[in-house]
């Protein structure tokens, strides 16, 4: 698929899961979508393998973008990036945005053709900062 | 620097994770999310039972192993912050290093982690033990010396205001506690030096 994929990192399964719903009921199947969440134990937290995991399976040649919930998902999100390496790396863009707000406008742009400059300037713009 | 086993060093380190996996939580229980020490406790088991290929290995790839298996099996925050420090050691340190080699790559290995974490030193982090721990090791210090740093270091996070993880949440009330990762550095810090230096 051509559209650019879009992956969402919680600490929470639920969480995550949740906002992969929303976006699907947005978007349908148009955008490679992808989640993750939980540290892997049954308890809360984000693993770099499984967040790995999920941008193989939502991974566009358009790119990725990630949106992510608090610190840790953000921290484990870059790394996941580095240990995926280039060429693939320069595609992935972990969005600084709210994960429920980002996740679906980043979707809908992405749904439309958008390119993944344009996606995460998508998501960006809910950011206060 | 003495010559040594790197399984050696695997060893102590697990060790020490392990014997104070429930004073790193309930430090990190305090201010953060609770679960730093099951988390380093897991994480160095996953190297401990790779100790003997990750020991066959040159000493940079042997730090990148470890530093790779602890990102896949740390989890939290501290998952990518311990790994970065290992793996970026690994890419820097020759494989024979003298004290000015080691100094030089963990310099860089700090660096590494600030990145990493988007932090900098007076955040109330491990960046408040590594860096002392760099000073000492850079002006020559000895192992006894640059441990007594590493645990000076961590007691002052105590009064800190921590504006990085989870912690930073809590503003003006994360004064008061040691920051766990600190803490766990502190260790690490002793761990490796009494290995190394059989102090």
């Amino acid at each position: 698929m051509s559209n650019v994929g879009i992956v969402i990192v919680s600490h929470s399964p639920l969480v995550a899961e949740g906002t992969a719903d929303m976006v699907r009921q947005m978007v349908g199947d148009e955008v490679p979508l992808a989640w993750c969440g939980g540290n892997g134990q049954g308890g809360l937290g984000t693993s770099v393998e499984a967040i790995m995991g999920a941008i193989d399976k939502a991974w566009s040649e358009a790119g990725v973008a990630i949106l992510v919930d608090l610190g840790g998902a953000e921290t484990n999100s870059e790394m996941a990036v580095e240990m995926i390496g280039e060429p693939r790396s320069h595609r992935i863009v972990v969005c600084n945005a709210p994960i429920v707000e980002g996740a679906v406008m980043a979707a809908t742009e992405s749904s439309g053709g958008a390119s993944l400059k344009e996606v995460v300037a998508t998501a960006h713009e809910l950011s206060p900062s | 620097m003495a010559a040594f086993d790197f399984s050696r060093l695997i060893a102590a380190a697990a060790d020490t994770i392990a014997a104070h996996a429930e004073e790193l939580t309930a430090l990190d229980q305090a201010i953060g999310d609770g679960d730093h020490g099951l988390n380093m406790k897991r994480g160095f088991e996953a190297v401990r039972a790779e100790a003997d290929a990750f020991s066959a290995k040159p000493l940079p790839e042997a730090l990148k192993a470890v530093g790779t298996k602890l990102v896949m099996t740390v989890g939290g925050a501290s998952g990518p912050l311990f790994g970065t420090l290992f793996m970026a050691l690994g890419k820097d340190l020759p494989v024979a290093p003298d004290r000015n080699g080691l100094a030089v790559a963990l310099g860089k290995a700090i660096e590494a982690v600030a990145a990493r974490g988007k932090s900098q030193v007076g955040q109330k982090t491990m960046l408040d033990v590594l860096r002392p721990v760099y000073e000492a090791l850079a002006q020559g210090k000895t192992a006894t010396e640059i441990v007594d740093a590493a645990d000076r270091a961590a007691e002052a996070t105590v009064p800190m205001k921590a504006l990085r993880g989870r912690a930073s949440f809590l503003g003006e009330r994360s004064i008061g506690h040691m920051d766990a990762g600190a803490r766990s550095t502190a260790l690490l810090v002793r761990a490796v030096a009494e290995a190394i230096e059989g102090i």
